[in-house]
């Protein structure tokens, strides 16, 4: 029996132990940190700053690959760069996760040996950087920290974010990380024409939404 | 019918002062918060620091009000400097039709030192703190956290008039503020960003930021078109270099874009400065310099606040709109303290004096980690 999505727009989800493009289950062998790793060499693997990314921009930049890939989109190259793609991203740990590893560096007067590549990381916006650069978008990129999974505001930030006359398209996440093993996510790309329909919207995002809880 | 976006209350608690009024003043006298510090917990080599003295916000709050509790300091700058723009707005901040923005790179981050006890695991979370604000003042609104690294100011501020523009909220409750701790310090020390000496934006002899602790709020309001005097916030953008996660773009590409954007939406009339980053490292005066000329602007005066307050990260750009805000309302352009020879390839017009202003606008900009950059234009109008 095929299962009926209810969504009409595209998503791809990733946790620790399970990836799903549009409700298809994409098969792995390993889980948690080392998933991510098999992830990248099976559907990237020719993009090597992946291997310097810390946990939440890992799952966020594989979340965004799937769907771009789902989605048919022809990655920009070049000069070519657009500004009428924003990435907005939501969650509820932020850089918790870096943050803890950073913190592991400075605890110790005796092993105190802060470095910037980690402390780079600490700033969740860091992952829409990552993939701005990947793919040219020079559009607006925001990072929105809630108390909990809430499909309201997300759906809302998402339609304000067109407020901004420029952008057509925005590639949307939520991404959390607890630890570099502890992780879910869901990324979708609305165009301006489904933002117009909050509730629905946030219908769509909370059908997506109840896969992560 | 379109809305119109007023500032119509607004807070600075900063080492230069408490209110907004008191902060201009003694930036325009040429004070600066900035201090040498030796060492911070385990870090042991000096750097400069706008630090707000503890017993100073301790006595504050006891003064608003606040109950002290088991507030960490964060939520105390938070809490004092929302109080109070609050009250001079004098609207509801428990009513549905308000919004909670707040505005911060790393917020409690310092809990995570594991000689800090007696405060829960998700204490440290930026959404714990939001919530902790937006209950305190009884408001029953998820309110949202802007996490955009030194950009962050400037955004929530947009990311309010976007809320107020869609019609589902009246008001929004604006708050920035970053505790500076070992956590921070002990990263951007790493980065061989910061300087032990007085920042020097623009200057040829500029060796790098310094870092400041400052809690900035204001309070906007969405009226309908016809009413037209006040402060309004007039548009604002948001774009990404595409270039690197630490290091800005050698075009100003994101920050040229955002400024053309705001162009684009309010011109250049009436323009009395530009307020920008001005971090004072080697690569984001150069990289500000670049995008402004693009943008057509080198004439137009620019000033820094840096070397008053160091680098206020989460504050920044709620702070530096406010002061802006006075500087334009007092005909006068800051001067951008520690500038004193043009070090940049595009000499910008900037001074190491005050200089009185012509116009009623200025647009801010900001740049930050993960190539993002962001402008926005406030407008003064009269009746």
């Amino acid at each position: 029996m095929v299962m009926e999505q209810n969504t009409k727009l595209n998503y791809t989800l990733i946790t620790d132990t399970s990836v799903q493009v549009n409700g298809r289950t994409l098969g792995h062998e390993s889980a948690g940190a080392a998933m991510l790793n098999e992830l990248y060499r099976a559907h990237v693997a020719d993009w090597p700053k992946f291997f310097k990314m810390d946990t939440l921009s890992k799952v966020g930049f594989l979340a965004s690959e799937l769907l771009l890939k789902e989605c048919g989109e022809e990655r920009l190259g070049g000069e070519e760069y657009v500004s009428s793609r924003a990435v907005v991203l939501f969650g509820i740990t932020a850089s918790l996760c870096a943050d803890k590893n950073y913190q592991e560096t400075i605890q110790d007067k005796a092993n105190y040996y802060p470095s910037p590549a980690l402390f780079v990381y600490t700033l969740p916006n860091i992952v829409t950087g990552e993939i701005a650069i990947r793919n040219h978008y020079r559009g607006e990129t925001s990072f929105y920290v809630l108390d909990g999974y809430d499909a309201r505001t997300m759906a809302f930030n998402i339609q304000c974010a067109f407020q901004d006359r420029v952008t057509e398209s925005v590639l949307a996440g939520w991404v959390d990380s607890h630890a570099n093993d502890d992780f879910r996510c869901f990324f979708i790309l609305v165009e301006r024409d489904q933002a117009q329909d909050m509730a629905q919207l946030e219908n769509d995002l909370n059908e997506i939404m109840d896969k992560l809880k | 019918m379109a809305r119109v976006i007023q500032c119509i209350a607004d807070n600075v608690v900063s080492p230069l002062g408490l209110t907004s009024a008191e902060n201009y003043m003694n930036v325009k006298a040429g004070r600066s918060g900035l201090a040498r510090f030796e060492e911070m917990g385990n870090v042991n080599s000096p750097f400069m620091l706008s630090r707000i003295d503890r017993s100073v916000i301790d006595t504050l709050c006891d003064e608003l009000g606040i109950p002290q509790g088991d507030y960490t300091f964060f939520e105390k700058m938070l809490l004092s400097s929302s109080v109070q723009a609050v009250r001079e707005s004098g609207i509801d901040a428990s009513s549905d039709r308000v919004l909670f923005i707040i505005s911060t790179t790393k917020g409690n981050v310092a809990l995570l030192d594991s000689r800090i006890k007696g405060y829960s695991p998700e204490r440290v979370l930026l959404g714990e703190s939001a919530r902790l604000v937006s209950r305190y003042f009884g408001n029953p609104n998820a309110p949202v956290v802007v996490c955009n690294a030194c950009i962050s100011g400037v955004c929530a501020q947009i990311e309010a008039m976007r809320a107020l523009r869609s019609g589902c909220y009246d008001y929004a409750v604006v708050i920035g503020a970053d505790e500076q701790s070992p956590f921070i310090i002990s990263g951007f020390l790493s980065f061989k960003a910061l300087t032990d000496t007085p920042c020097r934006p623009f200057d040829k002899d500029r060796t790098g930021l310094n870092l400041g602790e400052c809690a900035a709020t204001v309070v906007l309001k969405a009226v309908d078109d016809t009413v037209s005097d006040g402060w309004v916030l007039q548009c604002g953008a948001i774009r990404n270099d595409a270039n690197h996660i630490s290091g800005p773009s050698r075009t100003g590409e994101g920050s040229y874009l955002a400024l053309m954007e705001v162009l684009k939406e309010s011109g250049t009339e009436g323009l009395a400065f530009l307020n920008v980053h001005g971090t004072a490292t080697a690569y984001n005066d150069e990289m500000e310099s670049i995008a402004i000329y693009r943008a057509g602007l080198i004439d137009i005066p620019v000033t820094g606040l840096k070397g008053y307050y160091g680098h206020t990260m989460g504050a920044a750009g709620i702070m530096e709109s406010i002061l802006s805000m006075y500087a334009v309302q007092d005909g006068t352009i800051l001067a951008t303290r520690g500038y004193s020879e043009q070090g940049v390839t595009y000499p910008v017009n900037v001074s190491s004096a005050n200089r009185p202003a012509s116009g009623n606008r200025f647009i801010k900009l900001l740049s930050g980690f993960g190539g993002c950059n962001a402008a926005l234009s406030y407008a003064y109008l009269k009746d």
